[in-house]
């Protein structure tokens, strides 16, 4: 089992989609970065939280059908690899969804849902995923 | 630097080796390529070992000593490493080995890889594999290896860059090798609709555009060119060993239909060898997924983008042709225990530049190139081999 600590430190980028923006270039990163690769010593201890829009469109897409232990009661899932509206892409689940119905350009939004968790007695993780835009 | 021969190749089957251990396996492909370059073991003054996972599969760190011992090399208290790179471990073991010799630092060294796989049930082993890419921002999130590769097969065939068909029929030629390798875990050609028909593991990717778990491991002797006499008639030298990185998570990127790495590791590969892709008559390229397998013939040179998928549905790179891609059956058809994948390569590469390939012969062939990717791309090592 993980510790709790493990899943704590990362509750900002997990809930919020707190990502960084460099101060020098203006460029988004996710997750976190605590120094920019374009910018590199420029950027050290100057790099600021950035929530990212939780907006977006699916850049690319797969079904699942073999899946990890956590998620193997959700199987077949859609997987998306997103472009939200700032420019940034993150890969997640996309749920409440027609898999037959996902496509490349569909607009979505993030939600917060349960992720997985370490048997009964262990820890519940949790984050972001997407659903069909509004 | 030095200029690098391979001097002995060995390779054990690859596929569900149920009676061997670990450590049978592995000392099994280190034996056989000692005995292939004429050396007693003596001589030996350096051991590298590509293995992804030995932690995890078999419950076994510090593989390095425990080949060094099983291989009778510790009673002359020989240094061995072991290399992690995900996928790419064998190729950065082989790397790593060529770079000892060339630097003078070691005279006689053996480049192995090896892997253990089936000892784990597959929902755990395929954990594994998913967190050689982003554990925490993929693997965690329930994106699976299969279907980050299943993102750029989708995105490929959406940029109009290749199509299902084209896609699948890269497995379609590397089992048509496979059935040719008595070495390989499958040995049967399989027709294209077998592919599409596979069961789904990731869409639109099937069990058929997958590598399979397996049990293996390979090895080759290096030595300085110079000295390469002194042991055997039959060696083969190491034109260029390169190796780039990039981001390790794909949605990083900013196209997910290229590796960067392979790109960058390829054009100085042959730079340094002094040729193009055109010389390139033999090539081994990392096929964990059918739609790897179409990239890296694009990212390598050998096709325009675009291109590669039509000319591998149309049976350009097979056997007989310019250029024959994995004549070993590839990672689809020889198998792909991870760590010893990149060393197999250049095995394949050898036994074909010395003209001891077999059925599988490519004729007259001056230059071989093997390509060996770790995680998504994350990690990437191009070598080219020239026939003597």
């Amino acid at each position: 089992m993980a510790s709790v600590a493990k899943e704590w430190r990362e509750i900002p980028g997990r809930y919020n989609l707190e990502g960084s923006k460099c101060p020098c270039c203006g460029k988004v990163y996710f997750p976190k970065r605590n120094m920019c690769p374009v910018c590199r010593r420029e950027s050290i201890g100057k790099m600021e939280n950035y929530d990212l829009c939780r907006k977006g469109t699916v850049y690319s897409y797969s079904i699942v059908y073999d899946a990890p232990d956590f998620a193997d009661k959700l199987k077949p899932y859609a997987v998306a690899m997103v472009e939200t509206d700032d420019g940034v892409r993150i890969s997640s689940q996309l749920v409440d969804v027609d898999i037959n119905e996902v496509r490349i350009g569909m607009r979505v939004s993030a939600v917060l849902r349960k992720i997985s968790s370490d048997g009964p007695g262990g820890i519940i993780r949790y984050g972001f995923k997407f659903v069909p835009e509004e | 630097m030095r200029d690098v021969a391979v001097i002995g190749v060995g390779v054990t089957k690859f596929g569900e080796l149920w009676n061997k251990s670990f450590r049978e396996i592995g000392i099994e492909a280190g034996i056989k390529a000692i005995a292939d370059a004429n050396l007693t073991g003596a001589e030996v003054d350096g051991v590298f070992v590509g293995n992804m996972s030995a932690g995890r599969f078999v419950n076994q760190q510090h593989i390095d000593a425990l080949i060094a011992d099983y291989s009778g090399l510790s009673t002359n208290n020989v240094p061995a490493v072991r290399v992690e790179a995900g996928g790419a471990s064998g190729g950065v073991a082989f790397r790593q080995a060529v770079m000892a010799v060339a630097s003078g630092m070691h005279d006689v060294v053996l480049a192995a890889g090896a892997e253990k796989m089936t000892d784990l049930d597959d929902v755990s082993g395929n954990a594994i594999l998913d967190s050689t890419a982003d554990a925490e921002w993929e693997a965690s999130m329930g994106v699976t290896f299969p279907s980050l590769h299943a993102m750029i097969a989708n995105r490929m065939i959406h940029d109009g860059i290749a199509t299902r068909e084209e896609i699948a029929s890269f497995a379609v030629n590397s089992h048509a090798h496979g059935a040719l390798n008595p070495n390989a875990q499958f040995r049967k050609a399989v027709p294209i609709e077998t592919v599409l028909r596979s069961g789904p593991v990731a869409s639109p990717l099937g069990v058929f555009d997958c590598a399979p778990i397996s049990d293996g491991a390979a090895a080759v002797v290096i030595c300085p060119l110079e000295k390469a006499k002194e042991y055997t008639d039959s060696y083969v030298k190491v034109s260029a060993v390169c190796q780039a990185s990039d981001t390790l998570a794909l949605f990083q990127r900013e196209d997910i239909t290229t590796y960067g790495a392979t790109v960058a590791a390829s054009r100085r590969a042959y730079e340094i060898a002094g040729i193009g892709p055109s010389d390139i008559s033999v090539a081994e390229v990392h096929d964990n997924y059918t739609v790897s397998g179409i990239m890296a013939l694009q990212d390598l040179g050998f096709f325009e983008r675009g291109k590669a998928g039509k000319a591998v549905l149309e049976g350009q790179v097979a056997l007989g042709n310019k250029l024959a891609i994995n004549t070993s059956g590839g990672l689809k058809a020889r198998g792909h225990p991870i760590g010893a994948t990149g060393v197999a390569q250049i095995v394949e590469l050898a036994e074909q530049l010395r003209g001891s390939a077999d059925k599988r012969q490519v004729e007259n062939a001056k230059y071989g190139l093997a390509q060996s990717v770790g995680g998504m791309g994350s990690a990437v090592t191009v070598s080219i081999l020239e026939a003597i």
